[in-house]
């Protein structure tokens, strides 16, 4: 497995293009948005505790897209409902522009991979559900509802139900709810997770456009390596039992980006080395590999 | 070409639309051809009614003899060259005809009480509904509220549940005569037994459904912004109005089941009251009517409701109700992403 690349004659994955690099410094330069200092998750078990996430450090810079991955059972996914308070912290700071954050907040939006449109709620009376909570007016939370319902393509579905749409399309409006209370971090915890794969990938497209359009910091949880790579400008890499930071990688594939990247040298060196990173032991990393080969091919 | 031929029986599939109107009106068909079978043709009627006295001195026109003792008396009166009696075979008379059920339905509503003051049917009825409603009422006002709470906060639901899951194993009954002593004979005890029969249930009930809520739906309101008291009003509360309806007319079969107990709490009244006086004045074609009166009323319910509910919630489906079609009539239909 170590040897993959060398087979393949391909790049090492820190080799950075100048633009990559100018663009990967760039972002590190911009003020962080979120810091995660020593964050610590406990869970009471018959056993005693258990110690689901160990002193997770790492920094979110404004306009970054940071991909979260691990093996399962790495925490990934508390660790993202943490930062959305949607779990207790047992130790540890989580800081949204400098201030520790200690309750759920329309400063970190999320996304579920669930999908969690109010179904009793029209599309549009969907989006302009977090705007009311902010007590916008009516007519206000109105017109930014489908101006938001337009970003996502969907203005022409604004007085559908939820049951109406496709899986994807409902997660296209969860993604405009969020980002319509404008958060300083839009959290999506294995967002396309419940979607067939060519959805999955019309998600994805639909995801880098939307990003492109608006100032936005993301925070993503995924399982899919391809789904990391494609979309991430750093991808953090959680190992398990527990859960802690293995590396923090800065994918050296070039933006904008586009489908043909997937087959590239930079994309695939990038994707092989996470391979490594989250499955240790190579005598099993072949197994899993040869798997998520055949895995991807029936996908396709 | 002929088309294949639907089947009738086909594991866990559906029918036909015609198929499902067929079988219902079915279902009430069948059991009105066997109560005609059995009433009309000469299957089981055990009794003669004497048409024709001949010389007997025991029977009179009208009287119902069981068979035995009608044959026993005409071959005594042959024996004694007597004229003997003339008569058809019958059913019981607590064993009704339709077509005599059917004429009760109308004559009921239509005859006068026999003694002065007492009421007309439709005043037991009306009666009887009245009961229901207060009992059914009184205790959703408190019940579905308390059930939501249980179902929110498990502060409630381990205060509240508990003694709740005791006090539902007492009969309500039971508190017949402490309701009586308490409240009075008038309508008071009555409407108490049916809340003592609701309440206990729709609590433990209507927590539950609420903790079917989808608790990611509450977690999505989180982090758009929303507190608890929208929390509970925007997200719980509308996400369990579609079960919570469903419970409530499930609950309202069950609050009617208490009626008749109800009803002869204290002093009788209503459609027991009636059901009581006509059986005994032996009139059991009322008896028969004022039942299946009963059942129209409770069936008819339930679909009313069923029908408001369709309406109310017709999102669940991804259909839009009957007023907001009125009120955005051209829009588009979905497509796929």
């Amino acid at each position: 497995m170590m040897d993959i690349p060398n087979k393949l004659n391909l790049p090492s994955y820190k080799e950075q293009a100048p633009e990559v690099k100018e663009r990967l410094d760039f972002i590190k330069s911009q003020p962080v948005v979120l810091e995660i200092d020593n964050l610590v998750k406990e869970f009471p078990t018959e056993e005693g505790v258990r110690r689901i996430l160990n002193d997770v450090s790492f920094k979110v810079h404004k306009r970054e897209f940071m991909s979260i991955i691990g093996p399962s059972g790495c925490g990934k996914s508390t660790l993202i409902r943490m930062l959305a308070c949607l779990e207790d912290i047992t130790d540890g700071l989580i800081l949204l522009d400098t201030y520790p954050v200690t309750e759920p907040g329309a400063d970190r939006g999320m996304v579920f991979q669930k999908y969690t449109l109010f179904p009793w709620l029209t599309v549009k009376k969907n989006v302009m559900f977090g705007l009311e909570v902010a007590n916008k007016s009516k007519f206000d939370a109105d017109r930014e509802a489908l101006q938001w319902l337009d970003i996502v393509g969907l203005e022409e579905y604004a007085d559908l139900y939820p049951a109406q749409l496709s899986g994807g399309m409902q997660q296209r409006v969860a993604i405009a709810r969020a980002l319509a209370n404008k958060p300083k971090v839009l959290l999506m915890d294995e967002p396309f997770g419940a979607l067939d794969a060519q959805t999955r990938a019309k998600m994805q497209a639909y995801l880098l456009q939307i990003r492109r359009k608006i100032d936005i910091t993301i925070i993503f949880i995924t399982h899919d390596l391809d789904e990391a790579v494609y979309l991430s400008d750093r991808v953090l890499v959680l190992k398990a039992n527990p859960g802690e930071v293995q590396e923090l990688v800065e994918v050296p594939v070039s933006r904008p980006r586009g489908p043909e990247q997937f087959l590239s040298p930079e994309f695939l060196t990038t994707k092989i080395h996470l391979e490594e990173l989250i499955h240790p032991s190579v005598e099993e990393s072949k197994d899993d590999f040869k798997v998520v080969k055949m895995v991807a091919v029936e996908a396709e | 070409m002929s088309i294949k031929e639907e089947k009738w029986f086909r594991f866990g599939k559906g029918l036909s639309q015609k198929r499902v109107r067929g079988l219902t009106v079915a279902s009430f068909i069948l059991p009105l051809l066997i109560w005609s079978a059995i009433s009309y043709l000469p299957l089981w009627q055990p009794e003669m009614e004497v048409v024709e006295t001949g010389d007997t001195f025991y029977f009179e026109k009208g009287d119902r003899v069981d068979r035995e003792t009608f044959r026993l008396e005409n071959e005594k009166l042959t024996a004694d060259g007597d004229v003997p009696m003339v008569g058809k075979r019958v059913n019981p008379v607590y064993f009704p005809a339709p077509h005599q059920v059917a004429k009760a339905l109308y004559s009921a509503f239509v005859t006068e009480p026999r003694r002065e003051g007492d009421p007309w049917f439709h005043e037991s009825v009306a009666h009887s509904v009245r009961v229901v409603f207060w009992g059914f009422i009184i205790s959703s006002i408190v019940g579905v509220p308390l059930g939501i709470m249980c179902g929110v906060f498990s502060f409630f639901s381990k205060l509240i549940e508990p003694f709740v899951e005791f006090f539902r194993y007492f009969p309500a009954p039971v508190f017949g005569a402490l309701a009586v002593a308490i409240l009075g004979i008038n309508d008071a005890p009555k409407v108490a037994i049916i809340f003592i029969g609701t309440f206990f249930q729709q609590v433990l009930v209507i927590a539950n459904t609420t903790r079917t809520v989808d608790f990611a739906l509450v977690e999505a309101a989180q982090t758009l912004g929303a507190k608890p008291g929208r929390l509970l009003f925007k997200v719980v509360i509308p996400a369990v109005l579609p079960k919570l309806y469903m419970d409530m007319r499930i609950l309202l079969g069950w609050a009617w089941t208490y009626l008749i107990v109800a009803e002869v709490v204290g002093t009788s009244t209503g459609i027991s009251w009636f059901i009581n006086q006509q059986a005994k004045y032996r009139m059991f074609e009322n008896v028969y009517a004022a039942i299946l009166v009963l059942g129209f009323i409770g069936l008819g319910t339930d679909m009313i409701l069923g029908a408001i509910g369709r309406e109310l919630f017709a999102w669940e489906d991804g259909k839009r109700s009957f007023f907001s079609r009125l009120m955005n009539k051209n829009k588009p239909t979905p497509a796929e992403a």
